[in-house]
């Protein structure tokens, strides 16, 4: 016999539940797929960062921000578009490139540029350089290099190399590549996700 | 239990965490991870670290330089 049993529900409402077990087998399936839909919802431990810039004291930032987040057992990954990819180039080159190409890439710097503030025509990188040794913080360089020992994924946007004309022979080694979807996808499953 | 000595005086943020990730991964579970360091927010960090992490900070003393104990969770 199937106990009808009427339940006040805090709202007000009245409702009657049906007890069958055949009834609470449907309701228990019907909650686990909605457990199993809403965890793959949810945001992982992860932390997404795209680096728009390729300011000395940003990188510093960003670089921080990624190593922290990784020693805390996070997975990091840092997209870098438009003025951060300079701060993975390790070289530049001309070969096979289009004239305005070269034009790019003779202007465009190799390696981190100047600080977003008090730059002073590039003195500011190596006063802030000087003052971070006297205080025993970690250059630049050292950072990127923790952040790479920690497996901080290092993708550069594809879309703006070609924009600025640089080529994947110019950046160091052990990056990734990738356009909007690979940052979304990440982005869309991080719990932290940043534009510096 | 065993007890390993780590170092970070003179370290800056966020390299005390960094190296404690690293070293809390070469020691067994319940052994436990002494750390020195001067950082002024080594506190707050390693508090925030190990509540993230789930190793326990069981000890931490503060001063000029500041020791913090923490265990391998298992």
């Amino acid at each position: 016999m199937a106990l009808k049993v009427i339940e006040t529900v805090p709202g007000g409402e009245t409702e009657g539940t049906d007890t069958t077990p055949e009834a609470l087998l449907a309701r228990i399936q019907t909650l686990e797929a909605e457990v199993a839909s809403l965890k793959q919802e949810m945001p992982k431990d992860k932390a997404t960062i795209v680096v728009f810039s390729g300011d000395f004291d940003r990188l510093i930032a960003a670089f921080i921000i990624a190593s922290g987040a990784a020693a805390m057992g996070t997975e990091v990954n840092l997209f870098f578009t438009f003025w951060g990819l300079h701060a993975l180039r390790k070289a530049r080159t001309f070969r096979n490139k289009t004239l305005p190409e070269k034009m790019l890439s003779a202007m465009l710097p190799v390696g981190p540029g100047g600080t977003s503030k008090m730059n002073m025509l590039g003195i500011g990188p190596k006063f802030f350089q000087y003052i971070m040794k006297q205080r025993n913080v970690e250059t630049l360089d050292d950072l990127m290099e923790t952040a790479k020992d920690l497996e901080v994924r290092l993708v550069a946007c594809q879309m703006s190399m070609g924009i600025m004309g640089i080529s994947e022979d110019e950046l160091m080694e052990g990056i990734s590549f990738g356009g909007v979807a690979a940052y979304l996808g990440d982005a869309c499953e991080s719990r932290v996700t940043l534009f510096i | 239990m065993a007890t390993q000595q780590l170092d970070c005086k003179g370290l800056n943020c966020p390299m005390p965490i960094v190296k404690i990730s690293k070293a809390i991964k070469k020691i067994g579970a319940g052994d436990r991870l002494e750390v020195e360091a001067s950082d002024p927010a080594f506190q707050a960090d390693v508090e925030a670290w190990s509540k993230k992490t789930g190793h326990a900070l069981v000890e931490f003393t503060d001063g000029e330089v500041k020791r913090a104990v923490i265990e391998k969770a298992a």
